[in-house]
């Protein structure tokens, strides 16, 4: 893994307070509600949160992947050019050739009626003229990169004949044919087996190095983040509540919700009979967003009535230069720590046990 | 894994399209066109059928030395005779050999059948892939005129067009293949409609291939299985409407040997030369259903799991 310093290296992708949402039956969603965050060359930049929480819609959004999504304000800049300002046809360019993106799911992201060699192949024809000769040439050598073995032979395959953590290979291979600046993986390993995944996560880092692109990572995978990724973003109901770089995020936690989503985590290296804390209710409704802190209906923290259900905590900088919450309350979770939140909750839920009969 | 069988035709087919598949997809795709092979031999009709059609199109290559008289021989002072050792399938009114002209007609019903069903499936495929792929007012709009056509009798339209054009077979083939499109225009646009949200094709665009590329180098090949059986049938039943215009005096006319026209030919005599009928009657009818045959032995090939 490199350690990037983000003051220095290049940057790749600047997303400046972007708005988007669809127009649905029951309202508008707005699922991506004001966004900023910067990529680095050679850095992994991981984007955490529950379903719904606008992860995905962010990273379709600066493919211009969804039809359906309605920009209303903001900016997209990609090597000095913002994205949204350009054609169709320019977009359609920079997509795959300088932006790729590999899906969640390998076993419907391949196209079952082509070969695997002429799928990944097709990608140098189109965007670097190749012929058809040559294109599987590159086919098999991109094959060879994301680790398949035999890859001349599996390259006249069809996807059914892969297994699971040989598709998303083949998927990993095919995104990064043209050796693009910046890949977008969408819940890479989510679809595969527990066994494969550290694999496939191993090429995906390896090719990143190979190529010198950057990776954003879509991931609820806490573990995932924790192992790979330089800076994390988490976002909650479309806004970002906490970002800064990884050990920040983990160890100096200033917001609620990744404390929550941390602490609900079992830890390899946490062998006491701390319980598990789940964060309680379900994700808000993004037609209805809750008033003030989009989280506060659901935070342990939350002072209620008060500032929580009644402004929209700002996102800024708590600690270091780079780490921003946005929590009214962050500085008083200086030394709130996951093991302490997991030690309330279990008072709490004595307690509680207790009143119980009383009722 | 079930899915096996699903894709195994779709990649026979797209790969049995010429310029589409190179010699390593064919390569690869051998064991899984063998399996549709396979599968459609097990069916005895689908197999008569296709017996059958290939017994049609060698009759219309070879037309010239299979039948022992050209169309225009008249046989003078045979007329309306029955079958005989000279005249297989008797004579006609004028006193044409039946046989001659009931074999040279498998040229007219199949050049008819082919090329409508390909203008059908031409027009069909692009405004079904249009309506399905894009959606929205696209969508309505081609649909709107789907039922604005279904809504026109196609015998009046012929009788129409035939005025305007005259009575030839090619009048025949533009009438069938610009009514005849409705069926795979429906077909098309819903198999798109589902295909287009899968994520192999979000995945296309994601790489940037162009919308065109979208549609019929990733969609299409996957809707093909259903095209395929109901262009095979509408083979059939395009000439089945060939027969009925000619029979209704739109189609081609003497001394084309359209087996429609012979059949109207013997409409008047039928009681004193019933042969003049059952020849080419029954070639329209053993035509129209081993094309049926093979369509409906395709469908099971192509798609297993709905039997």
């Amino acid at each position: 893994m490199t350690i990037t310093n983000p003051s220095t290296a290049e940057v790749l992708l600047s997303v400046r307070d972007l708005h988007a949402g669809f127009t649905t039956d029951d309202g508008y969603v707005s699922a991506v509600d004001g966004i900023s965050f910067d990529v680095h060359r050679g850095e992994v930049f991981a984007v955490v949160g529950e379903s719904g929480s606008g992860k995905s819609v962010t990273a379709m959004t600066i493919l211009d992947l969804i039809p359906t999504v309605e920009v209303s304000g903001g900016e997209i800049i990609w090597k000095g050019r913002d994205l949204l300002t350009l054609s169709d046809e320019e977009r359609r360019k920079v997509r795959g050739g300088e932006i790729a993106m590999i899906f969640q799911d390998p076993l419907t992201a391949l196209n079952p009626v082509h070969t695997v060699g002429r799928q990944i192949g097709e990608m140098a024809r189109i965007h670097e003229g190749l012929n058809k000769k040559q294109a599987l040439e590159r086919a098999v050598e991109m094959l060879d990169l994301v680790g398949i073995p035999e890859p001349r032979k599996r390259s006249k395959m069809y996807p059914h004949e892969f297994s699971g953590g040989m598709r998303q290979r083949a998927m990993i291979a095919m995104a990064i044919t043209c050796k693009p600046d910046l890949l977008i993986a969408d819940e890479p390993t989510t679809a595969l087996d527990v066994t494969v995944q550290a694999q496939v996560l191993e090429v995906l880092i390896d090719i990143k190095d190979e190529i010198d692109s950057a990776i954003i990572l879509i991931t609820h995978d806490l573990g995932v983040v924790a192992g790979l990724a330089d800076q994390v973003m988490v976002m909650y109901a479309g806004r970002q509540v906490e970002m800064g770089t990884t050990s920040e995020v983990f160890y100096e936690s200033r917001h609620p919700y990744t404390l929550g989503l941390l602490a609900s985590l079992p830890r390899l290296d946490d062998m006491g009979d701390q319980p598990l804390v789940p964060i309680t209710g379900s994700p808000p409704s993004l037609i209805r967003r809750p008033s003030g802190c989009a989280f506060h209906p659901r935070c342990r923290f939350a002072r209620v009535p008060g500032l929580c259900d009644q402004e929209v905590p700002a996102l800024r900088l708590v600690t270091g230069d780079a780490h921003r919450a946005a929590c009214h309350y962050a500085e008083t979770l200086a030394d709130m720590t996951v093991e302490r939140l997991r030690a309330d909750a279990d008072e709490a839920e004595l307690v509680a046990a207790e009143e119980v009969p009383e009722r | 894994m079930t899915v096996v069988d699903n894709q195994g035709p779709s990649s026979e087919l797209e790969a049995s399209e010429p310029g589409m598949g190179d010699v390593a997809d064919l390569a690869a795709a051998r064991p899984l066109r063998k399996d549709v092979w396979k599968r459609f031999k097990r069916n005895r009709l689908a197999m008569v059928g296709l017996g059958i059609i290939i017994v049609l199109v060698l009759c219309a290559i070879f037309a010239p030395l299979i039948a022992p008289y050209d169309i225009t021989d008249r046989d003078s002072g045979h007329f309306r005779e029955g079958p005989s050792g000279d005249h297989w399938f008797g004579t006609d009114t004028v006193g044409l050999d039946v046989f001659s002209r009931v074999v040279f007609g498998a040229r007219v019903s199949l050049k008819i059948g082919i090329a409508a069903t390909s203008i059908a499936l031409l027009i069909g495929l692009l405004l079904g892939a249009t309506a399905g792929y894009f959606g929205g007012i696209l969508d309505t709009l081609i649909m709107r005129i789907t039922d604005i056509f279904l809504a026109i009798p196609y015998i009046v339209l012929a009788v129409a067009i035939a005025s305007v054009l005259g009575r030839s077979e090619n009048t025949v083939i533009l009438v069938l293949g610009f009514t005849g499109w409705l069926g795979i225009c429906r077909i098309v646009r819903s198999s798109f409609l589902s295909l287009k949200q899968l994520e192999y094709v979000e995945a296309a665009r994601a790489l940037g291939y162009s919308t065109r590329r979208v549609m019929f180098r990733h969609i299409l090949p996957n809707a093909l299985q259903p095209i395929i059986v109901y262009g095979t049938i509408a083979i059939g039943s395009v000439i089945l409407s060939e027969a009925a215009l000619s029979f209704l005096g739109v189609g081609p006319t003497y001394p084309t040997p359209a087996w429609g026209l012979m059949v109207a030919d013997a409409k008047g005599v039928m009681s004193v030369a019933p042969h003049m009928l059952f020849f080419p009657g029954m070639a329209i009818f053993i035509t129209v259903l081993a094309f049926v045959f093979v369509g409906d032995g395709l469908r099971d090939a192509l798609d297993p799991k709905l039997k």
